[in-house]
């Protein structure tokens, strides 16, 4: 396999919440990835596995718990101030919420042209005019909406207006915090289709968080798959898709709905039992023993760590050793 | 063909400062017995308002227009007085909606919260076989330790015992409509998966009805016996789910059924996209209120509101069982309008 | 019921339609002042109020274009009832009293406006720093404005007014000193929540600095309910400057306030009620009105969802 260049290394990084006496909420523990140049990483999981606080905590939006991240080679969590600004201008993210993440008061032309003025990225007002309106041709938006209050748009439409806002700095990195959970399926596939449209126009590298596996698969290329804070299986899309290893790899691909009554008549019916167990008392040995249906002694006592099984694959069950 | 609910010319709308919303516009469909009938759309469409409207929950500023009738086993539900709705809701037909937290009192015990529902609509009832009623109710939607549960508070259950708890609480007054708002969207797919297969399970045990109100096609292909389409306040097309999934007509349900990812697509491909946005609903379109979105839209569409016809005859149209049937509401449908999809 | 449309179908009704390029509404100008204004006339009282309160904001601009001179003595004229030469009649001394009122007027508005700006200035200032800063600096500032709040602020501004230099800057600073606290504590309790969401987390992650996130994003989403407790604070600082007035420790003679004129009134409380009625009804009103246009401007201002 071609060698290819780092923008994301991820070791080892945990994430802990005091939770009450000398406990803690694990939200993040000891999740190690990679993401290469150019390349669209998804993560999946559901809701409390600790997908976002990975995201966020791996740019360092939140303060790290233990283990390390290096975005090309610079360590996040030790940027001196002058680094951490170089660093907003190469890392932005796309939100969940496309109300909460704009601000109400502003006008389209003020929130898409604040990071040109912050990264002092225009010689003049013309200059920067001409920027944003670029922008948001870009995002599928015009120079007239421009003049516009930002409560005049829809959700889809406010979502444009935020990757506008996050690419007004030209960054390399983009992390996507469940970018179109909050979108319907016309929107969703709108924005999902942009994401790609400029991921490739722009040579951007991308982190996507997101709980529906369908959308993560559409526009990843490796997919990373969480449980209770721990990275269980990740590899190539269509490789998840065909060859799920873990368990509970199996079990969310069965689980997702798919639209189409003769295919859902005949897939496998396995249902995932039980609940997810609280991240502040996972259950010990592999987290996932609690509702895996092909549990073994071992899975009881033993954590099982992450492995390559074939290139680019890796998984991490006691099943596969 | 008998059916448990008929709704005609429901005709709905919401007078606020800015005019007239018109959510639901002349949309008429039935239910019949031991069938789950989808209402599918996005945000907007007027199906959770359609959805209000048959268990009586239009408040002001939401009026049902005059002319609509909703017919629940022969009667006219649509004129009930408040005191008449009370005793129609949770016995004939109960609810459930998306979330369960915001659904249950927070400060109530579950086993109280059921038994009150119960009190309702059924007296004469000893407070043993209350309790016995409950917690067989419990046990039917699989909660593990039924007993147990009625002694909690609904912040003490994870959400899909909760939303299993919902359904407990509306089937315990054996309706003969399960009317459910979204009942999966705020869960896991894992645990939605657990949802949707007891929601069958005990659609074949107790022979209810259900009205399933979704977004999300993949729920509508798994659970629907027919789908009905909504957009902008009106039906586009209904029909036999897999009429709709494979032989759809309108350009709407076509680009709404490609527009979602699936699973089982290889590499990275263009999702269709319906472009531009819903219209307004206080000055909707004259004509067809897709026609602004529609990559087939003619002259007659901008003008003319296309009717609800048989879709057979169509080129597309698929062949309908017996028992079985397909309309849509599109001008492309004419003869006149020529091959043109 | 259906009644049966009538259609006219051409040949050319089926060719595809030209699409022209649909022209966007125009902007809609959601002004916070189209609000109030929508606001003010759905609520009649506070449009009266508002009306009350601008008669008397002008009323006490234009006093000086009275006949009178509000502190000349003239004995022969004292304690005249109410005539057409003397709306308000006369007091002990002889003066125009409606002219007093007036002038009085000027005293207890600006006592009011000038304090609620320090007041506002003073809390919003702390009040966003406090919050935005967070930590150790916030537990800090804030265990020091509940001091204040705590503090029993009526009997403290008796003994600080005694010691200090009479006068209206002194009213100015003592009010205000006693009532920022509350504006610091509603706006460090919005900046806290601010703080964490999404807009002003992303405005971070452009690399903007902290004074820019204040200035740009945290206060203008402040100012509403800043707005509102500026109405009130006014409100509150006309009516402290009475009650101080009427214990003697506000400005003094031959200046007077609202406050100041009831206690000269007392001692006619039985032989000439009037005295009283007037300035006290000025007050009632006055307060009243920033009462209830501070209500008007939490309705207007209130976040509304947006769908």
């Amino acid at each position: 396999m071609e060698k290819r260049e780092v923008d994301l290394e991820v070791r080892n990084l945990r994430k802990y919440y005091p939770a009450g006496r000398r406990r803690f909420l694990k939200a993040v523990d000891d999740v190690s990835f990679t993401v290469y140049r150019g390349e669209t990483l998804g993560i999946v999981g559901e809701s409390g596995c600790g997908k976002t606080t990975c995201g966020k905590t791996a740019i360092g939006m939140l303060p790290k718990t233990g283990g390390e991240v290096f975005f090309q080679g610079k360590d996040v969590h030790r940027m001196t101030k002058k680094e951490r600004f170089d660093f907003t201008g190469k890392v932005q993210m796309i939100f969940q919420d496309p109300y909460a993440s704009l601000d109400s008061h502003q006008k389209v032309y003020q929130i898409v042209a604040e990071g040109i003025r912050i990264h002092k990225l225009a010689s003049d007002k013309e200059q920067e005019q001409e920027m944003v309106y670029e922008l948001l041709n870009m995002v599928g938006l015009n120079a007239e909406h421009a003049g516009r209050n930002v409560h005049e748009f829809s959700g889809g439409q406010r979502q444009r207006i935020g990757i506008a806002r996050a690419l007004s700095v030209n960054p390399e990195f983009l992390f996507c915090d469940e970018p179109v959970s909050a979108l319907d399926v016309s929107l969703q596939a709108q924005i999902v289709n942009l994401l790609m449209k400029l991921q490739q126009e722009k040579h951007l590298t991308m982190l996507f968080i997101a709980h529906d596996l369908s959308v993560v698969k559409h526009i990843s290329d490796r997919i990373g798959v969480m449980y209770l804070g721990k990275m269980v299986e990740m590899t190539d899309c269509d490789e998840l898709y065909d060859n799920p290893l873990h368990p509970y790899t199996e079990a969310l691909l069965a689980a997702v709905p798919i639209a189409d009554p003769d295919l859902a008549e005949k897939r496998k019916g396995i249902v995932l039992e039980g609940d997810v167990p609280s991240p502040v008392n996972p259950p010990a040995g592999c987290r996932f023993c609690s509702r895996c249906s092909r549990r073994m002694d071992i899975c009881l006592v033993e954590e099982p760590v992450m492995k390559e099984i074939s290139p680019g694959h890796t998984v991490a069950c006691h099943l596969y050793r | 063909m008998n059916h448990l609910l008929e709704i005609k010319h429901l005709t709905v709308s919401y007078f606020t400062l800015s005019g007239e919303v018109q959510a639901v516009r002349d949309v008429s469909f039935d239910v019949r017995p031991c069938r789950t009938v989808a209402l599918v759309g996005e945000s907007g469409c007027g199906k959770s308002v359609t959805a209000k409207s048959i268990m009586g929950l239009v408040k002001k500023p939401g009026k049902i227009r005059k002319g609509s009738e909703i017919i629940f086993e022969g009667t006219d539900i649509a004129g009930f007085s408040e005191k008449e709705w009370n005793r129609f809701r949770g016995k004939q037909c109960s609810m459930i909606f998306q979330d369960a937290l915001v659904s249950l009192n927070p400060t109530m015990k579950i086993g109280k919260q059921i038994i009150e529902n119960l009190d309702n609509h059924e007296t004469g009832l000893s407070a043993g076989e209350k309790r016995q009623m409950a917690i067989d109710v419990l046990k039917m939607t699989e909660i593990p330790d039924a007993e147990a549960c009625l002694n909690k508070y609904p912040h003490e259950l994870s959400g899909g015992m909760r939303q299993r708890v919902m359904i407990a609480m509306a089937l315990i007054t054996n309706p003969k409509l399960l009317i459910a708002d979204e009942p999966t969207t705020s869960l896991d797919v894992t645990i939605q998966n657990q949802i949707l297969r007891l929601m069958k399970n005990l659609q074949k045990k107790l022979g209810m009805a259900i009205l399933l109100i979704t977004h999300d096609l993949g729920i509508v292909a798994d659970l629907a016996d027919e789908i009905v389409v909504m957009y902008a306040g009106k039906i586009v097309e209904k029909g036999a789910c897999r009429e709709i999934f494979y032989h759809p007509v309108h350009p709407y349900t076509q680009a709404l059924l490609s527009s979602v990812p699936r699973l089982d697509e290889r590499g990275k491909q263009k999702l269709r996209t319906i472009e531009g946005n819903i219209p307004d609903m206080t000055n909707p379109p004259d004509g067809c209120a897709f026609c602004d979105r529609c990559p087939y839209a003619m002259n007659i569409c901008a003008q003319y509101m296309p009717v609800m016809k048989p879709a057979e005859k169509h080129e597309n149209g698929g062949n309908c069982k017996a028992g079985e049937f397909h309309e849509a509401a599109c001008w492309l449908m004419d003869k006149r309008a020529g091959e043109k999809v | 019921m259906e009644h049966e449309t009538v259609i006219t179908i051409t040949e050319e009704s089926f060719r595809p339609l030209e699409r022209r390029k649909k022209e966007m509404p125009p902007a809609v100008s959601h002004s916070v002042w189209k609000d109030i204004s929508i606001e003010l006339i759905s609520n009649k009282v506070a449009l009266v109020s508002l009306i009350l309160l601008l008669i008397i904001i002008i009323g006490a601009l234009f006093a000086p274009l009275s006949p009178y001179d509000p502190y000349a003595l003239d004995s022969s004229q004292k304690l005249q009832g109410i005539s057409r030469a003397h709306w308000f009649g006369t007091d002990e001394f002889g003066r125009d009293y409606f002219t007093r009122v007036l002038y009085g007027g000027r005293v207890s508005l600006t006592v009011g406006f000038l304090s609620m700006l320090v007041t506002i200035t003073l809390g919003t200032s702390i009040g966003v720093f406090s919050g935005y800063m967070g930590g150790r600096l916030d537990a800090l500032l804030m265990r020091f404005t509940d001091i204040f709040l705590a503090l029993p602020s009526m009997l403290l501004m008796v003994i600080l007014n005694t010691f200090l230099q009479p006068g209206l800057f002194t009213l100015v600073a003592v009010l205000s000193l006693f009532s920022w606290a509350s504006v610091a504590r509603i706006t460090r309790a919005e900046t806290m929540s601010l703080k964490e969401r999404d807009f002003v987390v992303a405005t971070k992650n452009l690399g903007a600095s902290s004074l820019l996130i204040a200035v740009k994003h945290i206060i203008p989403n402040v100012l509403g309910p800043v707005i509102v407790a500026a109405s009130l604070s006014v409100a509150n600082a006309i009516l402290m400057e009475s009650s101080l007035s009427y214990l003697g420790l506000g400005v003094q003679i031959p200046l007077a306030s609202w406050g100041s004129m009831l206690q000269g009134a007392q001692s006619h409380i039985l032989d000439h009620p009037l005295l009283a009625v007037f300035p006290g009804l000025m007050i009632l009103i006055t307060v009243l009105s920033f009462n209830l246009l501070g209500d008007v401007l939490r309705n207007a201002l209130e976040p509304k969802i947006v769908k």
